[in-house]
Protein backbone atom coordinates (compact mmCIF):
# COMPACT_ATOMS: atom_id res chain seq x y z
CA UNK A 1 0.00 0.00 0.00
CA UNK A 2 1.06 3.56 -0.60
CA UNK A 3 -0.49 6.58 0.27
CA UNK A 4 -1.15 9.04 -2.68
CA UNK A 5 -1.89 13.09 -2.44
CA UNK A 6 -3.46 14.55 -5.24
CA UNK A 7 -4.47 18.29 -4.93
CA UNK A 8 -6.89 19.94 -7.61
CA UNK A 9 -5.91 22.89 -9.32
CA UNK A 10 -8.18 24.61 -6.93
CA UNK A 11 -6.05 23.40 -3.85
CA UNK A 12 -8.40 20.52 -2.39
CA UNK A 13 -6.77 17.68 -1.52
CA UNK A 14 -7.53 14.08 -1.88
CA UNK A 15 -5.32 11.46 0.29
CA UNK A 16 -5.45 7.92 -1.19
CA UNK A 17 -4.39 4.63 0.42
CA UNK A 18 -3.66 2.91 -3.07
CA UNK A 19 -2.90 -0.71 -3.62
CA UNK A 20 0.61 -1.71 -5.38
CA UNK A 21 0.48 -3.01 -9.14
CA UNK A 22 -2.63 -0.57 -10.01
CA UNK A 23 -1.73 2.92 -11.90
CA UNK A 24 -1.89 6.32 -10.46
CA UNK A 25 -4.53 6.96 -12.25
CA UNK A 26 -6.71 4.06 -11.04
CA UNK A 27 -5.94 4.83 -7.52
CA UNK A 28 -7.54 8.02 -8.20
CA UNK A 29 -10.86 6.65 -9.94
CA UNK A 30 -11.29 3.83 -7.35
CA UNK A 31 -11.34 6.48 -5.06
CA UNK A 32 -13.18 9.46 -6.64
CA UNK A 33 -10.61 11.61 -7.43
CA UNK A 34 -11.71 14.03 -9.27
CA UNK A 35 -10.20 15.70 -12.61
CA UNK A 36 -8.91 12.68 -13.66
CA UNK A 37 -10.97 11.53 -16.29
CA UNK A 38 -9.07 8.62 -17.85
CA UNK A 39 -11.43 7.75 -20.76
CA UNK A 40 -9.41 5.35 -22.22
CA UNK A 41 -9.00 3.44 -18.86
CA UNK A 42 -5.35 3.90 -18.77
CA UNK A 43 -4.05 2.40 -22.50
CA UNK A 44 -2.11 5.41 -23.21
CA UNK A 45 -4.19 6.81 -25.76
CA UNK A 46 -6.10 9.84 -24.83
CA UNK A 47 -3.81 11.81 -22.67
CA UNK A 48 -6.71 12.84 -19.81
CA UNK A 49 -5.01 11.54 -16.59
CA UNK A 50 -2.12 14.16 -16.87
CA UNK A 51 -0.54 15.00 -13.64
CA UNK A 52 2.30 17.20 -12.22
CA UNK A 53 4.51 14.83 -10.20
CA UNK A 54 5.50 16.84 -6.79
CA UNK A 55 9.52 17.16 -7.97
CA UNK A 56 11.09 14.64 -4.96
CA UNK A 57 9.13 12.55 -6.43
CA UNK A 58 10.24 12.63 -10.09
CA UNK A 59 12.80 9.76 -9.71
CA UNK A 60 11.11 6.72 -8.19
CA UNK A 61 7.97 7.49 -10.57
CA UNK A 62 10.46 6.73 -13.15
CA UNK A 63 10.76 8.18 -17.09
CA UNK A 64 8.27 8.93 -19.80
CA UNK A 65 8.23 6.34 -22.47
CA UNK A 66 8.58 7.75 -26.13
CA UNK A 67 4.66 6.96 -26.13
CA UNK A 68 3.71 8.78 -23.24
CA UNK A 69 5.64 11.77 -24.22
CA UNK A 70 4.28 12.64 -27.27
CA UNK A 71 0.86 12.11 -25.30
CA UNK A 72 1.98 14.98 -23.29
CA UNK A 73 3.54 17.33 -25.36
CA UNK A 74 0.09 18.13 -26.42
CA UNK A 75 -1.70 18.21 -22.89
CA UNK A 76 -3.12 20.91 -21.30
CA UNK A 77 -0.11 22.76 -20.47
CA UNK A 78 2.70 20.81 -19.78
CA UNK A 79 5.88 20.73 -17.65
CA UNK A 80 9.02 18.45 -17.02
CA UNK A 81 7.20 17.25 -14.64
CA UNK A 82 4.12 16.34 -16.44
CA UNK A 83 3.20 12.23 -16.49
CA UNK A 84 -0.03 10.37 -17.52
CA UNK A 85 -0.80 8.75 -14.29
CA UNK A 86 -2.09 6.00 -16.31
CA UNK A 87 1.77 5.18 -17.24
CA UNK A 88 2.99 5.00 -13.32
CA UNK A 89 2.61 2.22 -11.09
CA UNK A 90 1.89 2.50 -7.27
CA UNK A 91 4.76 0.26 -5.48
CA UNK A 92 5.08 1.03 -1.84
CA UNK A 93 8.06 3.05 -2.90
CA UNK A 94 5.96 5.35 -3.74
CA UNK A 95 4.35 5.71 -0.36
CA UNK A 96 4.13 9.83 0.38
CA UNK A 97 3.69 10.38 -3.35
CA UNK A 98 2.08 13.51 -3.90
CA UNK A 99 0.78 14.87 -7.90
CA UNK A 100 -0.74 17.86 -8.70
CA UNK A 101 -3.85 17.73 -11.19
CA UNK A 102 -3.64 20.65 -13.97
CA UNK A 103 -6.83 23.38 -14.35
CA UNK A 104 -8.26 20.33 -17.26
CA UNK A 105 -7.61 17.80 -18.99
CA UNK A 106 -7.29 17.47 -23.06
CA UNK B 1 -44.37 13.44 -6.42
CA UNK B 2 -40.63 11.75 -7.54
CA UNK B 3 -39.55 11.04 -10.97
CA UNK B 4 -38.01 7.94 -12.01
CA UNK B 5 -35.38 7.96 -14.77
CA UNK B 6 -34.46 4.56 -15.70
CA UNK B 7 -31.53 3.66 -18.11
CA UNK B 8 -31.75 0.43 -20.10
CA UNK B 9 -27.65 -0.69 -20.47
CA UNK B 10 -25.70 -0.57 -17.41
CA UNK B 11 -22.89 -0.67 -20.06
CA UNK B 12 -20.18 2.98 -20.36
CA UNK B 13 -23.04 4.85 -21.92
CA UNK B 14 -25.56 3.56 -19.56
CA UNK B 15 -22.95 4.77 -16.67
CA UNK B 16 -21.77 8.21 -18.66
CA UNK B 17 -25.86 8.90 -18.69
CA UNK B 18 -26.79 8.19 -14.79
CA UNK B 19 -23.92 9.79 -13.84
CA UNK B 20 -24.61 12.85 -16.03
CA UNK B 21 -27.98 13.40 -14.75
CA UNK B 22 -27.27 13.05 -11.48
CA UNK B 23 -24.42 16.12 -11.76
CA UNK B 24 -27.15 17.70 -14.32
CA UNK B 25 -28.83 18.22 -11.27
CA UNK B 26 -31.88 15.36 -11.46
CA UNK B 27 -33.32 14.98 -7.84
CA UNK B 28 -36.01 11.75 -8.74
CA UNK B 29 -35.00 8.17 -8.31
CA UNK B 30 -32.40 7.52 -11.15
CA UNK B 31 -32.19 3.39 -12.27
CA UNK B 32 -29.23 1.40 -13.94
CA UNK B 33 -30.56 -1.19 -15.41
CA UNK B 34 -28.34 -4.18 -16.96
CA UNK B 35 -28.54 -7.42 -18.37
CA UNK B 36 -25.43 -8.73 -17.15
CA UNK B 37 -24.86 -9.39 -13.53
CA UNK B 38 -21.49 -7.19 -13.46
CA UNK B 39 -21.77 -3.43 -12.43
CA UNK B 40 -20.36 -1.15 -15.26
CA UNK B 41 -17.11 -2.23 -16.82
CA UNK B 42 -14.28 -1.68 -19.41
CA UNK B 43 -14.97 -4.00 -22.50
CA UNK B 44 -11.72 -2.62 -24.39
CA UNK B 45 -9.25 -4.77 -22.45
CA UNK B 46 -11.64 -8.28 -23.13
CA UNK B 47 -9.74 -8.41 -26.48
CA UNK B 48 -6.84 -6.52 -24.92
CA UNK B 49 -4.79 -6.56 -21.68
CA UNK B 50 -7.38 -8.13 -19.19
CA UNK B 51 -7.73 -11.43 -22.53
CA UNK B 52 -3.81 -11.51 -22.18
CA UNK B 53 -4.50 -12.15 -18.31
CA UNK B 54 -2.81 -8.91 -17.35
CA UNK B 55 -4.51 -7.69 -14.98
CA UNK B 56 -7.95 -8.97 -12.78
CA UNK B 57 -11.65 -7.97 -13.01
CA UNK B 58 -11.72 -5.67 -10.48
CA UNK B 59 -9.72 -3.42 -12.20
CA UNK B 60 -12.53 -3.68 -15.40
CA UNK B 61 -14.77 -1.84 -12.93
CA UNK B 62 -15.19 1.90 -14.50
CA UNK B 63 -16.63 3.01 -10.49
CA UNK B 64 -16.48 1.88 -7.13
CA UNK B 65 -19.15 0.74 -5.33
CA UNK B 66 -19.13 4.22 -3.27
CA UNK B 67 -19.53 5.82 -6.60
CA UNK B 68 -23.01 4.58 -6.59
CA UNK B 69 -24.32 5.07 -3.18
CA UNK B 70 -22.82 9.01 -3.20
CA UNK B 71 -24.22 9.73 -6.41
CA UNK B 72 -28.11 7.97 -5.52
CA UNK B 73 -28.13 5.41 -8.18
CA UNK B 74 -29.71 2.37 -7.96
CA UNK B 75 -28.15 -0.98 -9.52
CA UNK B 76 -30.57 -3.42 -11.40
CA UNK B 77 -28.16 -5.80 -12.97
CA UNK B 78 -28.88 -9.72 -14.08
CA UNK B 79 -32.37 -8.37 -15.27
CA UNK B 80 -33.12 -8.03 -19.16
CA UNK B 81 -35.45 -5.34 -20.54
CA UNK B 82 -37.93 -7.46 -23.33
CA UNK B 83 -40.87 -5.01 -23.59
CA UNK B 84 -41.18 -0.85 -22.97
CA UNK B 85 -44.81 0.27 -23.30
CA UNK B 86 -44.66 3.90 -24.15
CA UNK B 87 -48.30 4.56 -23.13
CA UNK B 88 -48.19 3.40 -19.69
CA UNK B 89 -44.29 4.03 -19.20
CA UNK B 90 -43.35 1.00 -17.72
CA UNK B 91 -40.78 -1.59 -18.26
CA UNK B 92 -41.51 -5.62 -18.40
CA UNK B 93 -38.18 -7.68 -17.66
CA UNK B 94 -37.96 -11.47 -18.88
CA UNK B 95 -39.49 -12.43 -15.62
CA UNK B 96 -42.78 -10.40 -16.59
CA UNK B 97 -41.96 -8.11 -13.20
CA UNK B 98 -42.72 -4.30 -14.31
CA UNK B 99 -40.63 -0.86 -13.87
CA UNK B 100 -42.23 2.16 -14.24
CA UNK B 101 -40.62 5.05 -15.29
CA UNK B 102 -41.09 8.72 -16.48
CA UNK B 103 -37.85 9.17 -18.74
CA UNK B 104 -35.89 6.68 -20.29
CA UNK B 105 -32.56 6.33 -21.56
CA UNK B 106 -31.77 3.27 -24.22
CA UNK B 107 -27.91 2.70 -24.17
CA UNK B 108 -28.24 -1.23 -24.70
CA UNK B 109 -25.18 -1.23 -26.71
CA UNK B 110 -24.07 -3.18 -30.29
CA UNK B 111 -23.72 -7.12 -29.57
CA UNK B 112 -22.12 -9.12 -32.07
CA UNK B 113 -23.60 -10.39 -35.26
CA UNK B 114 -24.04 -14.17 -35.35
CA UNK B 115 -23.18 -16.48 -37.64
CA UNK B 116 -25.56 -18.77 -39.38
CA UNK B 117 -24.06 -21.58 -40.97
CA UNK B 118 -23.77 -24.82 -40.27
CA UNK B 119 -21.83 -25.82 -37.11
CA UNK B 120 -22.26 -22.42 -35.77
CA UNK B 121 -23.72 -23.37 -32.66
CA UNK B 122 -20.94 -26.11 -31.38
CA UNK B 123 -19.08 -25.79 -28.98
CA UNK B 124 -15.57 -24.12 -29.13
CA UNK B 125 -17.33 -21.08 -31.23
CA UNK B 126 -16.44 -18.07 -29.65
CA UNK B 127 -17.67 -14.25 -29.86
CA UNK B 128 -16.77 -11.44 -27.73
CA UNK B 129 -18.61 -8.67 -26.10
CA UNK B 130 -18.32 -9.72 -22.14
CA UNK B 131 -17.06 -10.64 -19.68
CA UNK B 132 -17.80 -13.91 -19.42
CA UNK B 133 -17.00 -14.28 -22.93
CA UNK B 134 -13.52 -12.78 -22.85
CA UNK B 135 -13.19 -15.48 -19.58
CA UNK B 136 -14.22 -17.81 -22.23
CA UNK B 137 -11.85 -17.60 -24.74
CA UNK B 138 -8.57 -16.88 -22.34
CA UNK B 139 -9.68 -20.36 -20.85
CA UNK B 140 -9.02 -21.81 -24.94
CA UNK B 141 -5.32 -19.42 -25.19
CA UNK B 142 -4.16 -22.48 -23.05
CA UNK B 143 -5.32 -25.11 -25.42
CA UNK B 144 -3.12 -26.50 -28.24
CA UNK B 145 -4.51 -26.38 -31.60
CA UNK B 146 -4.83 -23.96 -34.35
CA UNK B 147 -7.69 -20.60 -33.26
CA UNK B 148 -9.81 -19.85 -36.35
CA UNK B 149 -10.51 -15.88 -36.57
CA UNK B 150 -13.36 -14.93 -38.57
CA UNK B 151 -13.35 -11.43 -40.15
CA UNK B 152 -10.54 -9.21 -40.16
CA UNK B 153 -12.16 -6.16 -38.35
CA UNK B 154 -10.51 -4.80 -34.64
CA UNK B 155 -12.44 -7.60 -32.19
CA UNK B 156 -11.17 -9.96 -34.93
CA UNK B 157 -7.10 -8.62 -35.22
CA UNK B 158 -6.90 -8.01 -31.32
CA UNK B 159 -7.87 -11.41 -30.74
CA UNK B 160 -5.84 -12.45 -33.46
CA UNK B 161 -2.68 -10.91 -31.79
CA UNK B 162 -2.97 -11.78 -27.83
CA UNK B 163 -3.22 -15.47 -29.58
CA UNK B 164 -0.36 -15.02 -31.11
CA UNK B 165 1.51 -14.10 -28.28
CA UNK B 166 0.40 -16.45 -26.27
CA UNK B 167 1.82 -18.79 -28.68
CA UNK B 168 -0.77 -19.92 -30.78
CA UNK B 169 -0.86 -20.59 -34.35
CA UNK B 170 -3.78 -18.62 -35.63
CA UNK B 171 -5.54 -18.57 -39.40
CA UNK B 172 -7.88 -15.12 -39.73
CA UNK B 173 -10.55 -15.37 -42.32
CA UNK B 174 -11.75 -12.16 -44.00
CA UNK B 175 -14.03 -12.37 -46.84
CA UNK B 176 -12.75 -9.09 -47.84
CA UNK B 177 -9.86 -8.05 -50.37
CA UNK B 178 -7.98 -6.47 -47.26
CA UNK B 179 -8.79 -6.10 -43.09
CA UNK B 180 -10.08 -3.51 -41.45
CA UNK B 181 -11.81 -2.55 -44.86
CA UNK B 182 -15.77 -1.21 -42.94
CA UNK B 183 -13.24 1.43 -41.31
CA UNK B 184 -9.68 2.35 -42.07
CA UNK B 185 -8.17 3.19 -45.90
CA UNK B 186 -5.95 1.38 -47.95
CA UNK B 187 -2.81 2.15 -46.44
CA UNK B 188 -4.02 1.53 -42.84
CA UNK B 189 -4.85 -1.84 -43.63
CA UNK B 190 -2.21 -3.12 -45.90
CA UNK B 191 0.48 -1.86 -42.59
CA UNK B 192 -2.09 -4.29 -40.10
CA UNK B 193 -2.03 -7.50 -42.95
CA UNK B 194 1.53 -6.82 -43.30
CA UNK B 195 1.83 -6.23 -39.24
CA UNK B 196 -0.54 -9.59 -38.59
CA UNK B 197 1.38 -11.78 -41.21
CA UNK B 198 5.01 -10.49 -40.08
CA UNK B 199 3.96 -12.26 -36.31
CA UNK B 200 3.04 -15.40 -37.72
CA UNK B 201 -0.56 -15.27 -38.42
CA UNK B 202 -1.81 -17.20 -41.34
CA UNK B 203 -4.04 -14.06 -42.81
CA UNK B 204 -6.32 -15.40 -45.93
CA UNK B 205 -7.91 -12.26 -47.56
CA UNK B 206 -11.54 -13.22 -49.88
CA UNK B 207 -11.73 -16.14 -48.14
CA UNK B 208 -15.27 -16.73 -46.25
CA UNK B 209 -16.20 -19.61 -43.73
CA UNK B 210 -18.58 -22.28 -45.80
CA UNK B 211 -19.15 -24.12 -42.24
CA UNK B 212 -17.86 -25.28 -38.70
CA UNK B 213 -17.26 -29.08 -38.88
CA UNK B 214 -17.65 -30.57 -35.40
CA UNK B 215 -17.07 -33.62 -33.50
CA UNK B 216 -18.93 -34.92 -30.73
CA UNK B 217 -20.87 -31.40 -31.39
CA UNK B 218 -17.64 -29.60 -30.75
CA UNK B 219 -15.45 -27.89 -32.73
CA UNK B 220 -12.56 -29.73 -35.17
CA UNK B 221 -12.33 -27.73 -38.15
CA UNK B 222 -13.72 -25.37 -40.34
CA UNK B 223 -14.58 -25.75 -44.55
CA UNK B 224 -14.29 -22.18 -46.24
CA UNK B 225 -15.49 -20.51 -48.86
CA UNK B 226 -12.23 -21.94 -51.72
CA UNK B 227 -13.31 -25.54 -50.77
CA UNK B 228 -10.11 -26.24 -48.51
CA UNK B 229 -10.60 -27.57 -44.59
CA UNK B 230 -8.49 -26.23 -41.85
CA UNK B 231 -8.29 -28.75 -38.67
CA UNK B 232 -8.92 -25.89 -35.77
CA UNK B 233 -9.65 -26.07 -32.03
CA UNK B 234 -11.51 -23.15 -31.77
CA UNK B 235 -13.34 -20.50 -33.99
CA UNK B 236 -13.98 -16.69 -32.76
CA UNK B 237 -16.20 -14.69 -34.50
CA UNK B 238 -15.44 -11.03 -35.02
CA UNK B 239 -17.72 -10.55 -38.20
CA UNK B 240 -19.16 -7.09 -36.83
CA UNK B 241 -21.93 -5.78 -34.65
CA UNK B 242 -25.85 -5.30 -34.60
CA UNK B 243 -27.77 -2.48 -32.76
CA UNK B 244 -29.52 -3.65 -29.99
CA UNK B 245 -32.74 -1.77 -31.12
CA UNK B 246 -35.44 -4.55 -30.84
CA UNK B 247 -37.33 -3.72 -27.71
CA UNK B 248 -37.26 -0.07 -29.08
CA UNK B 249 -38.31 -0.79 -32.68
CA UNK B 250 -41.78 -3.14 -31.34
CA UNK B 251 -42.61 -0.18 -29.36
CA UNK B 252 -42.41 1.72 -32.01
CA UNK B 253 -39.55 4.23 -32.19
CA UNK B 254 -38.24 5.30 -35.44
CA UNK B 255 -35.23 2.84 -36.13
CA UNK B 256 -32.71 2.31 -38.74
CA UNK B 257 -29.53 0.74 -38.41
CA UNK B 258 -30.15 1.99 -34.16
CA UNK B 259 -32.40 3.92 -32.69
CA UNK B 260 -32.82 7.43 -34.42
CA UNK B 261 -32.39 10.20 -32.07
CA UNK B 262 -31.42 13.96 -32.76
CA UNK B 263 -28.61 15.94 -32.03
CA UNK B 264 -29.91 15.89 -28.38
CA UNK B 265 -29.89 12.33 -28.24
CA UNK B 266 -33.72 12.31 -27.91
CA UNK B 267 -35.61 9.74 -30.13
CA UNK B 268 -38.77 9.94 -31.68
CA UNK B 269 -40.70 9.98 -28.28
CA UNK B 270 -39.67 13.29 -26.04
CA UNK B 271 -39.40 11.05 -22.97
CA UNK B 272 -36.69 8.60 -24.38
CA UNK B 273 -33.12 9.40 -25.18
CA UNK B 274 -30.68 7.13 -26.78
CA UNK B 275 -26.84 6.69 -26.44
CA UNK B 276 -23.27 4.75 -27.53
CA UNK B 277 -23.56 1.90 -29.83
CA UNK B 278 -27.48 1.63 -30.33
CA UNK B 279 -27.88 5.20 -31.13
CA UNK B 280 -28.14 6.54 -35.13
CA UNK B 281 -27.29 10.59 -34.22
CA UNK B 282 -27.27 13.07 -36.95
CA UNK B 283 -23.41 14.27 -36.63
CA UNK B 284 -23.45 18.44 -37.04
CA UNK B 285 -20.14 18.39 -37.65
CA UNK B 286 -20.16 15.49 -40.09
CA UNK B 287 -23.23 17.11 -41.56
CA UNK B 288 -24.47 13.25 -42.13
CA UNK B 289 -25.53 10.36 -39.96
CA UNK B 290 -23.51 8.13 -37.77
CA UNK B 291 -23.53 5.09 -35.76
CA UNK B 292 -20.42 4.62 -33.87
CA UNK B 293 -18.95 1.56 -31.65
CA UNK B 294 -16.21 3.19 -29.42
CA UNK B 295 -15.60 4.21 -25.85
CA UNK B 296 -15.24 7.73 -26.17
CA UNK B 297 -18.93 7.98 -28.46
CA UNK B 298 -20.43 5.91 -25.33
CA UNK B 299 -19.13 8.55 -22.81
CA UNK B 300 -19.59 11.49 -24.56
CA UNK B 301 -23.06 10.72 -25.56
CA UNK B 302 -24.01 9.51 -22.32
CA UNK B 303 -23.10 12.21 -21.21
CA UNK B 304 -25.63 14.39 -23.69
CA UNK B 305 -28.53 12.20 -22.97
CA UNK B 306 -28.08 12.31 -19.26
CA UNK B 307 -27.82 15.95 -19.39
CA UNK B 308 -30.60 16.10 -21.27
CA UNK B 309 -33.24 13.84 -19.37
CA UNK B 310 -32.39 16.16 -16.82
CA UNK B 311 -32.92 19.72 -18.35
CA UNK B 312 -36.11 18.15 -19.60
CA UNK B 313 -36.98 16.86 -16.36
CA UNK B 314 -36.16 20.76 -15.36
CA UNK B 315 -38.02 22.26 -18.19
CA UNK B 316 -34.59 23.50 -19.04
CA UNK B 317 -33.06 23.67 -23.15
CA UNK B 318 -31.04 20.33 -24.36
CA UNK B 319 -27.61 20.52 -24.99
CA UNK B 320 -26.06 19.11 -28.43
CA UNK B 321 -24.23 16.42 -28.50
CA UNK B 322 -21.04 17.42 -31.65
CA UNK B 323 -17.92 15.61 -29.75
CA UNK B 324 -15.50 14.61 -32.10
CA UNK B 325 -15.20 11.00 -32.95
CA UNK B 326 -11.66 9.05 -31.88
CA UNK B 327 -10.80 5.22 -31.44
CA UNK B 328 -7.73 3.22 -30.65
CA UNK B 329 -6.49 -0.49 -31.12
CA UNK B 330 -3.48 -1.94 -29.58
CA UNK B 331 -2.33 -4.86 -31.35
CA UNK B 332 1.38 -6.19 -30.38
CA UNK B 333 3.39 -3.35 -29.82
CA UNK B 334 1.24 -1.14 -32.10
CA UNK B 335 -1.41 1.58 -31.21
CA UNK B 336 -3.69 2.87 -33.87
CA UNK B 337 -4.86 6.18 -32.97
CA UNK B 338 -8.04 7.52 -35.25
CA UNK B 339 -9.38 11.15 -34.31
CA UNK B 340 -12.65 12.10 -36.53
CA UNK B 341 -14.76 9.85 -38.81
CA UNK B 342 -13.31 8.84 -42.16
CA UNK B 343 -15.47 9.18 -45.29
CA UNK B 344 -16.79 6.00 -47.12
CA UNK B 345 -14.11 4.72 -49.43
CA UNK B 346 -14.42 5.93 -53.13
CA UNK B 347 -16.65 9.10 -51.55
CA UNK B 348 -16.62 12.06 -54.19
CA UNK B 349 -13.97 14.52 -53.18
CA UNK B 350 -12.34 12.48 -51.10
CA UNK B 351 -8.20 12.94 -50.66
CA UNK B 352 -5.64 11.60 -48.42
CA UNK B 353 -1.94 11.91 -47.81
CA UNK B 354 0.59 9.75 -45.69
CA UNK B 355 3.14 11.60 -43.38
CA UNK B 356 5.93 9.07 -42.13
CA UNK B 357 6.06 9.27 -38.43
CA UNK B 358 9.43 9.86 -36.37
CA UNK B 359 10.11 6.90 -35.30
CA UNK B 360 10.25 3.37 -37.57
CA UNK B 361 6.74 1.83 -37.95
CA UNK B 362 5.13 5.10 -37.71
CA UNK B 363 3.09 7.16 -39.84
CA UNK B 364 -0.26 8.81 -40.19
CA UNK B 365 -3.21 8.93 -42.53
CA UNK B 366 -4.26 12.40 -43.23
CA UNK B 367 -7.97 12.18 -45.20
CA UNK B 368 -9.75 15.91 -46.63
CA UNK B 369 -13.07 15.77 -48.32
CA UNK B 370 -13.36 19.00 -50.68
CA UNK B 371 -10.36 20.55 -48.57
CA UNK B 372 -11.45 20.13 -45.57
CA UNK B 373 -9.51 17.29 -43.19
CA UNK B 374 -12.26 14.85 -41.89
CA UNK B 375 -10.08 12.25 -39.78
CA UNK B 376 -6.45 10.94 -38.72
CA UNK B 377 -5.19 7.38 -38.61
CA UNK B 378 -2.17 7.52 -36.24
CA UNK B 379 -0.05 4.30 -36.41
CA UNK B 380 2.61 4.73 -33.25
CA UNK B 381 2.02 8.29 -34.05
CA UNK B 382 0.52 10.29 -31.32
CA UNK B 383 1.02 13.48 -31.92
CA UNK B 384 -0.01 13.48 -35.08
CA UNK B 385 -3.40 11.84 -33.57
CA UNK B 386 -3.58 15.04 -31.39
CA UNK B 387 -2.56 17.51 -33.83
CA UNK B 388 -5.38 16.41 -36.48
CA UNK B 389 -7.98 16.18 -33.31
CA UNK B 390 -7.28 19.87 -33.01
CA UNK B 391 -7.36 20.65 -36.83
CA UNK B 392 -10.26 18.73 -37.49
CA UNK B 393 -12.38 20.32 -34.56
CA UNK B 394 -11.04 23.65 -36.26
CA UNK B 395 -12.66 22.74 -38.71
CA UNK B 396 -10.23 24.19 -41.09
CA UNK B 397 -9.07 23.35 -44.61
CA UNK B 398 -5.43 21.63 -44.67
CA UNK B 399 -2.47 21.91 -47.23
CA UNK B 400 -2.15 18.29 -47.70
CA UNK B 401 1.13 18.93 -49.71
CA UNK B 402 3.21 20.78 -46.55
CA UNK B 403 1.42 17.48 -44.15
CA UNK B 404 3.79 15.43 -46.55
CA UNK B 405 6.64 16.23 -45.97
CA UNK B 406 8.14 15.19 -42.73
CA UNK B 407 10.37 18.07 -42.65
CA UNK B 408 7.98 20.41 -41.72
CA UNK B 409 6.54 20.17 -37.81
CA UNK B 410 3.66 19.19 -37.09
CA UNK B 411 3.39 21.65 -34.39
CA UNK B 412 3.50 24.64 -37.06
CA UNK B 413 -0.29 23.46 -38.50
CA UNK B 414 -1.70 24.40 -35.85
Amino acid sequence: MAKITYIESNGAEHVVEAQAGVSVMEAAVRNMVPGIDADCGGACACATCHVYVDPDWLDKTGKRESMEESMLDFAYEPKDNSRLSCQITVTDALDGLVVRLPEQQG
Amino acid sequence: MTETLAIIGAGQAGLSAAASARQEGFEGRIRLIGAEATPPYQRPPLSKAYLKGEFEIDRLHLKPAEFYESADIEMDLGRRIVAIDRDGKTLTDEAGAEIAYDRLIIATGAPPRRLSLPGADAEGVFYLRTLKDSDALRAILDVDGTIVVVGAGYIGLEVAAVARAAGRDVTVLEIADQPLKRVAGPAVSAFFANLHRDEGVDLRLGTGLEEIETTHARVSGVRLTDGSRLPCAAVLVGVGAAPDQGIAADAGLDCDNGVLVDETALTSDPAIWAAGDVANFPSPFYGRRLRLESVPNAIEQGKAAGTNAARAAAGRDPIVYDALPWFWSDQYDVKLQTAGARPPNETPGMAEVIRPGAAGRSFSVWTTLNGALQSVDAINDPAAFLVGKRLIAARGNIDLDALADPSQDLKSLL
